[in-house]
């Protein structure tokens, strides 16, 4: 076999390993996907029946909370940005990186310092590396977030909520992760999450112009806004990991399916070229063996007379 | 007056049970309430405890064990969200007795409250 050939063969060989390996990456995330998806819709009973309890309590009660209350100049803000453990999922890690800062960067023009919270490797290995201050970080659980590391990520941002600017706490959180739309389509998004809006809650659960029942509260209007809130709050960021994930799997398999696709082209390729190198080394040989052919009887011939 | 009330058992990834009932029996901060057919709106905090559901169906009593969460009535609608949520029945006994001796042993209040409340669920059922 001649030298050319052997190399097509080799790369296409190559090619076809890389091919399998991107074919199950996909068929994995698609069935990831299936089951993020059926997590995220698990979720929102709850999500719905404690929405519309802090509803119930913002009407019924007309208490101060921390964490309802707007502060007049708000000089810090905490970002919590949700990106994933591993990469391979297109453009996913970077487009959420980029929204954090763009939304850093809109803050800092408002005179707020930034506190940034990340969770998954990426977003840290990004931060790390450009050397900026991290605020608090999670990793190891982005491709099946459950209830219990929600309340972990939530829990020091509460406190950071609930103390005073002064002794280091936030005056607002902000939230960036990646919404799950469609298997198609995934969008980079930031909302704020504290102070909480109870006029935006209330348009949420789709009951703005309700009446609503007078609710007798047990034991108190404070104490259920009071245990009711940090809930809500772990309930949103649980959705919005979820999301995350389901999205994540969703990038993951669209960039899989495009890295399989682009391994079957490049093996049509190569298989053509090492065809015609074939075709060539064939064309080569005949001619050498008619040459070859040729001059043996023009020299028998001049023997012969 | 309505003769049952509907229930929502919700826990934060799932949806544990819901059906009609005559009669919830739940532990709020400050003490046990019970909720039947037409009871004024109410919304509570509720502490680790079993939950009793007297059911309209052939399933009668069902009990679970709740840890933490909220209770809240109203338009004879009963949801039940906690962060966990167990059934009695789905409850290993063993396991539960276990995980008590061992709390107990570290001295880790909260794990002993928890196995305390399961162990309760199963032997209310």
């Amino acid at each position: 076999m001649g030298a050319q050939l052997r190399v097509y063969k080799r790369r296409i060989r190559s090619v076809t390993a890389t091919k399998k390996i991107t074919k199950a990456m996909e068929m994995i995330a698609a069935s990831r996907v299936v089951k993020a998806q059926r997590k995220v819709a698990a979720s929102t009973p709850y999500a719905t029946e404690l929405t519309r309890a802090v509803t119930a309590v913002s009407t019924g009660a007309n208490d101060k909370h921390p964490l309802t209350t707007e502060v007049e100049n708000p000089t810090r803000a905490a970002v919590l940005l949700l990106t994933s453990d591993r990469g391979l999922a297109g453009a996913f890690n970077s487009n959420a990186i980029k929204s954090a800062e763009q939304l850093t960067e809109k803050l800092q023009a408002e005179g707020k310092q930034v506190d940034s919270y990340i969770v998954g490797r990426r977003g840290i290995a990004h931060y790390n590396f450009r050397e900026r201050k991290i605020a608090g970080e999670w990793t190891g659980f982005t491709d099946e977030p459950s209830y219990a590391d929600a309340k972990a990520v939530a829990g020091p941002l509460i406190e950071a909520i609930e103390k005073d600017t002064a002794e280091g706490g936030v005056d607002e959180l902000h939230i960036v992760y990646t919404e799950f739309v469609s298997m198609m389509t995934q969008n980079a998004v930031e909302s704020r999450l504290l102070p909480l809006s109870l006029d935006e809650v209330a348009e949420e659960a789709g009951t703005k112009d309700e009446i609503r029942p007078l609710y007798d509260f047990e034991p108190s209007g404070q104490d259920v806004l009071d245990a009711l809130l940090p809930r809500y709050v772990e309930s949103r960021i649980y959705n919005a990991l979820l999301q995350s994930a389901a999205s994540k799997h969703a990038a993951t398999r669209r960039a899989m399916k495009s890295a399989t696709d682009n391994a079957g082209e490049l093996i049509n390729n190569l298989s053509r070229l090492a065809n015609a190198a074939r075709q060539a080394e064939i064309t080569q040989e005949i001619s050498e063996i008619v040459g070859g052919s040729a001059a043996l009887s023009d020299a028998t011939a001049g023997s012969d007379k | 007056m309505a003769a049952e009330l509907h229930v929502e058992l919700v826990a934060a990834d799932r949806q544990v049970w819901s059906g009609e009932a005559t009669l919830v029996v739940a532990r709020t901060t400050s003490g046990d309430i019970g909720v039947m057919p037409g009871h004024q709106p109410l919304l509570g905090v509720l502490e680790s405890g079993p939950v009793t559901i007297r059911t309209t169906s052939e399933v009668g009593t069902i009990v679970a064990a709740v840890h933490g969460g909220f209770i809240s009535f109203a338009d004879n609608k009963l949801s039940l969200l906690a962060e966990t949520v167990e059934m009695a029945d789905e409850i290993d006994v063993q396991r539960a007795e276990r995980a008590l001796e061992r709390a107990k042993s570290e001295a880790d209040a909260a794990a002993e409250r928890r196995a305390d409340v399961r162990l309760r669920a199963v032997a209310a059922r």
